[in-house]
């Protein structure tokens, strides 16, 4: 299956600059019983934005300057804890394209990847400053760009890092995984016929 | 040995031994690989069990409530259409999945195991390699039995040093926590070795192992040895006779060989190890019971933001003793601390004692095999007659995903994994995490006590 390249990403920002953001957060458990992904984007970061009776809390989410953003920035460790890929699921039916931050858990960054959403890692200053500048002026364009390794705003260009399995997959538009795994299917039908403990142990 | 190809994006094609799959993040793989039209290609090497969503008091079908329902019959629609073996309600085996996997010998040494669940680390305990996996990684090992791995570094933990009384596994992993941070295993795989760590049970190893992803590590492990071949012994998916044998021969062979080299090594002394207690809203937010907490201007700069957010949602006092500390719930389970050894310590603290007035208290089994060994010994008894409520198994009061959760800002001393804000079901509710004798404890005292002072 092709797929588009995810090479360059251009948007506004939200940020939501706090550290060690969990799933939990991202998407409260309770938002996870349903057999399907469909309409989890209005329960994104849900009771970090509503207090108990509905009214909003004022997360950057909604506040009217970040509307129509499509880049999340945070800060580190983000997407900490379960492995629901009802998080990164969430965040993409909100609209965020892709997310910058300091460091992301490894199991969340998986996930993402799998969407074509690239989470790309920038030094703690670099994103301080990246997301300062979006909160002075939220119009401010931003473009990730998975060749060149950097974020690009008109004002300042920021190095990127990205694992480079996940910045190859996006960029080539190979992150398809279930497609690529599926080319070598001799080979794992060779490495399951080799493994003793799939015949129990007698030989 | 489980590496099948090197992909054209650089990372590796691992081959997955094992594949545990549950009602929550599996429904919608089935239906990825239907509109592809795939199939499972190895079902016999995919079990399944129903765990998160389940109710503990009253498990009469139909559910309660309707959407945990529609979740139950999708998993008994799926394994049945693609012929996966499903430890339901109306068997024996029914559990979390963690904890059936170990009990019925399908976690072995040198396997790779894949589940939809973070703590799948868990297995680790049996020198298995245990991934965490989100959903569109179900679609790929239901589909291919394999899955795309970018390769951990390695770090030691090392653990010298003997328990004390009152000291259990659960607060060896939460000092690790603690010292290490919730993102200082980021990139690493865990591998927890050293006296200690050799003296501990099955059990207690996967205490250690399933709480490896709060450290960032997604996977954490223990190389096998007799303890490990132990425990296998007899189980119902593990070869018997001279095919064990066979067996032992090959997981002997897997252990890390003594001139091992690490990424990075990390020491830690168990003598120097309290009961362990969380103050905040993440795991790493642990104290030794007699400490006081953190001082906002005591803690470094770069957690200095966590930790005021972490004051602000739990209405603490910064600096103040966590040692008194009033409590209203007592959860004693999950797949960290939910296995029949728990229940046993966790007894001894309650025997011939009443929980405090105004305090809700359950002892959630992790699995029904747990339940049923628990009943035989008695252990049921001494929590009801103690006021706990004894329950069907499940996940219960650790994620909420069921009727089991917090009120408001209710307080619970939980044995459970995360303290997260929400976790426990109510958005202001607050979690203190410990070991199932500390929240026994707790429980008999209304409040935070050392449970050294209740052996």
């Amino acid at each position: 299956m092709s797929l588009p390249t995810r090479a360059l990403i251009t948007g506004r920002g939200i940020p939501v600059m706090e550290n060690d953001i969990d799933t939990d957060r991202i998407i409260p458990a309770r938002f996870m019983k349903t057999v399907t992904f469909e309409g989890l984007g209005q329960y994104a970061f849900y009771d970090a934005r509503f207090n108990e009776d509905g009214s909003k809390k004022g997360h950057p989410f909604d506040l009217p300057q970040f509307q129509g953003g499509t880049i999340l920035i945070t800060g580190r460790n983000f997407g900490c804890g379960s492995s629901r890929e009802h998080a990164p699921q969430a965040l993409h039916k909100y609209g965020i394209q892709a997310i910058i931050g300091e460091s992301f858990a490894e199991i969340f960054i998986g996930n993402c990847t799998s969407l074509g959403i690239p989470c790309v890692s920038l030094n703690k200053e670099d994103v301080e400053s990246l997301a300062q500048l979006v909160e002075e002026n939220p119009e401010v364009i931003i473009t990730i760009d998975l060749n060149e390794k950097l974020v690009k705003t008109a004002e300042q260009n920021f190095y990127l890092e990205i694992n480079e399995s996940f910045r190859k997959s996006l960029a080539e538009g190979i992150w398809d995984t279930t497609a690529e795994l599926l080319q070598n299917k001799e080979k794992i039908k060779t490495l399951y016929d080799k493994l003793p403990y799939t015949k129990g142990f007698v030989a | 040995m489980h590496l099948v190809d090197r992909l054209p994006s650089g990372q590796d094609q691992l081959f997955i031994g094992l594949h545990l799959i549950h009602e929550v993040t599996s429904p919608q793989a089935f239906q990825m690989l239907r509109e592809r039209g795939l199939t499972v290609l190895y079902p016999q090497r995919t079990f399944a069990t129903v765990d998160h969503i389940v109710p503990t008091e009253n498990q009469k079908r139909p559910f309660a409530d309707p959407l945990a329902e529609a979740m139950m019959q999708a998993l008994e629609k799926n394994t049945k259409e693609f012929g996966i073996e499903f430890f339901s309600l109306d068997t024996e085996y029914q559990g979390i999945v963690h904890i059936i996997g170990p009990e019925l010998g399908l976690t072995q040494p040198g396997m790779t195991i894949a589940c939809g669940d973070s703590h799948t680390a868990t297995h680790g305990a049996f020198g298995a390699i245990g991934f965490g996996i989100g959903t569109s990684q179900i679609r790929d090992v239901l589909a291919t039995q394999t899955m795309a791995i970018n390769r951990p570094k390695v770090r030691q933990i090392y653990v010298k040093g003997d328990l004390g009384k009152g000291v259990y596994a659960k607060d060896i992993i939460l000092r690790i926590m603690a010292d290490l941070g919730v993102e200082g295993g980021l990139g690493f795989a865990y591998e927890y070795a050293g006296p200690t760590i050799s003296k501990l049970d099955m059990e207690e190893r996967m205490t250690i192992c399933n709480m490896s992803i709060e450290g960032g590590a997604r996977v954490g492990y223990v190389n096998p040895d007799q303890v490990t071949f132990d425990y296998l012994k007899g189980r119902r998916y593990v070869p018997q006779g001279s095919a064990f044998e066979k067996a032992v021969e090959f997981w002997k062979s897997l252990a890390s060989p003594p001139d091992a080299q690490y990424d990075d090594r990390y020491e830690l002394d168990a003598t120097k190890i309290e009961p362990m207690v969380t103050w905040g809203i993440n795991p790493g937010h642990g104290i030794g019971v007699t400490q006081n907490m953190p001082r906002v201007d005591d803690v470094p700069e770069h957690e200095r933001e966590g930790v005021k957010k972490a004051y602000a949602h739990m209405n603490f006092k910064e600096g103040a003793p966590i040692l008194g500390q009033k409590i209203g719930v007592a959860f004693i389970g999950s797949c960290t601390n939910g296995r029949i050894s728990d229940l046993r310590e966790a007894a001894k603290v309650v025997k011939g004692k009443k929980i405090a007035d105004g305090v809700r208290a359950f002892v959630v089994p992790g699995s029904k095999q747990v339940a049923l060994q628990a009943e035989k010994e008695g252990l049921d008894r001494i929590f009801r007659e103690a006021g706990f409520d004894f329950r069907g198994a499940g996940c219960s009061m650790c994620l909420a995903m069921n009727p089991d959760k917090l009120k408001d800002d209710e307080i619970s001393a939980s044995s459970s994994n995360r303290n997260f804000i929400g976790r426990q079901g109510s958005p202001r509710g607050r979690t203190l995490l410990m070991s199932p004798a500390m929240v026994a404890a707790a429980a008999i005292a209304g409040k935070v006590v050392d449970v050294r002072e209740y052996l």
